[in-house]
């Protein structure tokens, strides 16, 4: 009887490793329940508060989650989420809403394909090519900006792009809903998403199997510059103008969100869901430990000891 | 042979240089639909080639390609796909980390309504092959956590499930048990019935006597014969594959065998997947070659000595004592030393230089006080650069940039710097030129005299009777019997070359025979 009733309980704890972003996050919030209750940590408009804070970062980890399954990496998201926001604010202020967010996905699209380009035509490992154009990013973002905040007056666009609600749910909350249910449907059940996950577990093999793996390359990079120009537009929304410093360092929390969430850095192996769990639990972690009163300092450290704690039970012991 | 078979594939004058070297000369090769069409030949005769250039990965320079009728003119694997040509490719277009369904049907995937992948469908049709086969394998398990036979048979299933017209096994059964093999066997002459042509390469002569119904031997590059399986009984193949050898390499004079004490000796070893229950003993000043084909645990046997996949069972004793080798550094300090098959990875680092590379298995002793000395790595290189007459433009260059030879000679330097009384060397003289080889072979035979044991792995049969005193046949895992290099010579024989030849038609005969009576034990 005891053995019916742990069956699967059994089959479940056989693969904790697998599972344990889900079982941290949900000890992680428990303990946080408890210990935090009294300072509001269950409060709804504390937890729509995480969900806000995660938005951009979960929206650039869906593509991070293609970028990281195809092998590649992308480290100029946060940059180019900053140069987006000024390109969208200056945009705005000339064209309006509508040539704003032209301007903002025109971002995207161009630091992407120059990304693309640079990995799977000139040869040059995608660390590398988006580590420097996390520079030039920033560069050029402070260069037309004059390193001053572009004020956005345009209402509508802040609505749609961050700032509004319906009801008590956040815009932010359906952006990142919508992106993550694409991203799921297209890692896991499209031809692409499959393709994606070839290219980064076996290049030699997928390009044997009839892949075209460069053309893979170029379109996660693309994907992943397009993600984090969305998330710029988002930033500019919510704060109702273009700074560059927005946006700034983002790429380590995405990066640290997808890996979390079990996508591997060595390719192959990637789950949008896990990825927004991971980013979900990263905001939730930076929440908690602000309402304890820690200090920044000591907030460091914690998240960096729970990201390795995470990390470390998820590998495979041989 | 009775009604003319419609031709599947007609392959005319196909040319292909790699480097100025011509992999294949005007070769001609054609298939009948309906047959079972072996690929035969030694090792860089040209078949792995051969069949690329009929896959689309490598573009000929000369020569024309016909399937079925129509001349193939777009030269990629999408085009050859296309024409209805299948291959399964060694483990080289598995991804480990996808299911085996998913790899069967990669970018073939069955689609639902709204154009998403149906990997349910995938894993039902996975089953239906493997049920054909009659085989045991897991659709939804990933292909990263199989063993190497259910790997092969992925393969297979993959080739197969492609349906395509003419359907090419490089070595598919390398790693499959004998009833497997059976039971492709049984499928193959179904496929067969089916109109379906079949091209078969394996080195298993039993092999290619029972399921082929015609032959084609490649030698050198060159087109040797191709007949119907009738008029090539295996020693006619087998002449035909070793053929007058103008490769030069010339029997070194063995010299008397002046076998020492006992330094090396294996009771009942067995690995963690091979070898099974092997027992030999390696004296000093001999070399000992170990022969047989892929998979036969040659490889893993060395593996075991060196520490690498320790023995799960069985004794190892070194001049008599018995000596526990859990990792590489034990077998060092036990001085044993062994020079892996993979030279790119496994035997150097290319990017640092041939000086480095030379001490990295003796960074301990060079470096007493935690530095390294620098004058102790200068005298190691400079000696060993003497002394296998590297030719390198200096110590300090990258091993990368050096010819195969060369940086053969690096790895064999770096382990002869840890001054080691048994050496073993795996495939050493694999892609590299025939002058380096002979070189190689000589140095081998100069440290046996100088009074170590070697042990040398070769596919090469030519180059094991060169540079051996004993031979140890293995097959499947187990040792089958261990030969001496002088009983395979024919005393009537005066002409070495002849000798050589004759020699090695001997081993080859041995070499199949240890087959046949694995199969037979296996029942």
């Amino acid at each position: 009887m005891a053995k019916a009733t742990t069956a699967p309980a059994g089959a479940f704890f056989a693969n904790w490793r697998q599972n344990i972003i889900y079982i941290g996050f949900v000890v992680i919030f428990v303990v946080f329940a408890l210990t935090l209750n009294d300072k509001g940590f269950l409060n709804p408009n504390n937890l729509l508060n995480i969900v806000r804070q995660t938005a951009m970062i979960a929206v650039m980890a869906v593509a991070m989650t293609f970028v990281l399954s195809a092998g590649e990496i992308d480290l100029s998201v946060g940059a180019v989420a900053g140069l987006t926001t000024v390109t969208v604010a200056m945009a705005i202020s000339i064209a309006g809403p509508v040539g704003g967010v032209l301007a903002g996905l025109a971002t995207g699209l161009a630091v992407g394909m120059f990304n693309g380009w640079l990995t799977t035509r000139i040869g040059i490992p995608s660390f590398l090519t988006t580590l420097a154009m996390m520079g030039i990013a920033k560069g050029v973002a402070m260069w037309i900006s004059d390193t001053a905040a572009v004020p956005i007056l345009s209402p509508g666009y802040s609505w749609i792009f961050g700032g509004g609600s319906v009801g008590p749910i956040p815009v932010l909350m359906f952006w990142m809903a919508v992106i993550a249910g694409v991203g799921h449907v297209a890692l896991r059940r499209s031809g692409f998403g499959r393709k994606v996950l070839a290219t980064g577990g076996g290049e030699m093999a997928a390009r044997y199997s009839g892949i075209d793996t460069r053309s893979i390359k170029f379109k996660v990079l693309v994907l992943s510059s397009c993600a984090a120009a969305l998330a710029g537009m988002l930033y500019a929304g919510r704060l109702q103008s273009g700074r560059f410093q927005l946006g700034e360092g983002d790429e380590l929390s995405v990066i640290a969100a997808a890996v979390l969430g079990g996508t591997s850095l060595f390719g192959g192996k990637g789950t949008v869901i896990g990825t927004i769990v991971g980013a979900l639990m990263i905001g939730m972690i930076n929440n908690g430990l602000i309402l304890m009163g820690l200090e920044f300092s000591q907030q460091l450290i914690a998240k960096g000891a729970i990201i390795i704690l995470a990390v470390a039970l998820s590998q495979k012991r041989g | 042979m009775t009604a003319p078979a419609p031709v599947a594939v007609r392959m005319t004058g196909i040319s292909k240089s790699f480097g100025g070297i011509r992999a294949l000369d005007s070769v001609d090769f054609e298939v009948f639909a309906g047959e079972v069409h072996a690929l035969l030949g030694g090792n860089g005769a040209g078949k792995s080639t051969i069949l690329k250039v009929l896959n689309g990965v490598h573009v000929p320079e000369e020569g024309t390609i016909e399937v079925a009728g129509q001349t193939l003119t777009a030269r990629t694997p999408e085009a050859a796909r296309a024409a209805g040509i299948a291959m399964n490719f060694q483990e080289m277009s598995l991804i480990p980390t996808l299911t085996v369904a998913q790899n069967i049907f990669l970018t073939r995937e069955a689609r639902d309504a709204r154009g998403m992948i149906d990997d349910a469908d995938s894993v039902r049709r996975a089953k239906v092959i493997f049920d054909m086969l009659q085989v045991e394998v897991d659709p939804t398990a990933l292909v990263g956590d199989l063993g190497a036979g259910q790997k092969q048979l992925t393969e297979i299933a993959k080739a197969i499930s492609q349906e395509a017209r003419v359907l090419i096994l490089d070595e598919p059964s390398t790693a499959l048990s004998v009833s497997d093999v059976e039971r492709l066997f049984v499928f193959l002459r179904q496929l067969k019935a089916k109109g379906v042509a079949i091209i078969y390469v394996s080195h298993r002569m039993d092999e290619i006597a029972r399921i082929a119904d015609r032959a084609t031997i490649l030698r050198d590059g060159k087109h040797v014969i191709t007949a119907p399986l009738a008029d090539l009984p295996i020693d006619v193949m087998i002449e035909h594959i070793v053929g007058k050898k103008s490769k030069g390499l010339a029997d070194v004079a063995r010299g008397d065998v002046s076998r020492g004490e006992v330094l090396l000796e294996l009771a009942n070893v067995t690995g963690p997947h091979k070898p099974e229950n092997v027992s030999f003993a390696l004296h000093r000043g001999e070399v000992l070659g170990l022969a047989g084909l892929l998979g036969s645990g040659r490889s893993a046997l060395a593996r075991v000595v060196a520490g690498i996949e320790p023995a799960v069972s069985g004794e190892i004793r070194i001049k008599g004592t018995r000596v526990a080798v859990r990792r590489p550094a034990d077998a060092v300090a036990h001085r044993i030393a062994l020079v892996p098959e993979a030279r790119a990875t496994q035997g150097i680092i290319p990017a640092h230089s041939v000086a480095d590379n030379m001490v990295m298995s003796v960074i301990g002793r060079i470096a007493p006080k935690g530095f390294v000395d620098r004058v102790r790595v200068r005298d190691i290189a400079e000696d060993m650069i003497a002394r296998l007459s590297i030719k390198t433009a200096s110590r300090d260059h990258a091993v990368s940039t050096l010819s195969g030879g060369n940086q053969q000679k690096v790895v064999i330097g770096k382990w002869l710097a840890t001054e080691p009384e048994i050496l073993i060397l795996d495939e050493p003289t694999a892609g590299i030129d025939i002058g380096s080889k002979a070189e190689i072979i000589r140095l081998v035979r100069d440290l046996a005299q100088a009074g170590k044991g070697v042990i040398v792995i070769s596919s090469e049969l030519s180059e094991l009777l060169t540079a051996c005193d004993r031979i140890l046949v293995m097959a499947d895992g187990r040792a089958h019997q261990m030969l001496d290099r002088a009983d395979l010579d024919d005393p009537e024989e005066r002409d070495p070359e002849h000798a050589l030849q004759a020699a090695e038609r001997r081993l080859q005969i041995e070499i199949q025979k240890a087959l046949t009576i694995k199969e037979a034990s296996h029942g």
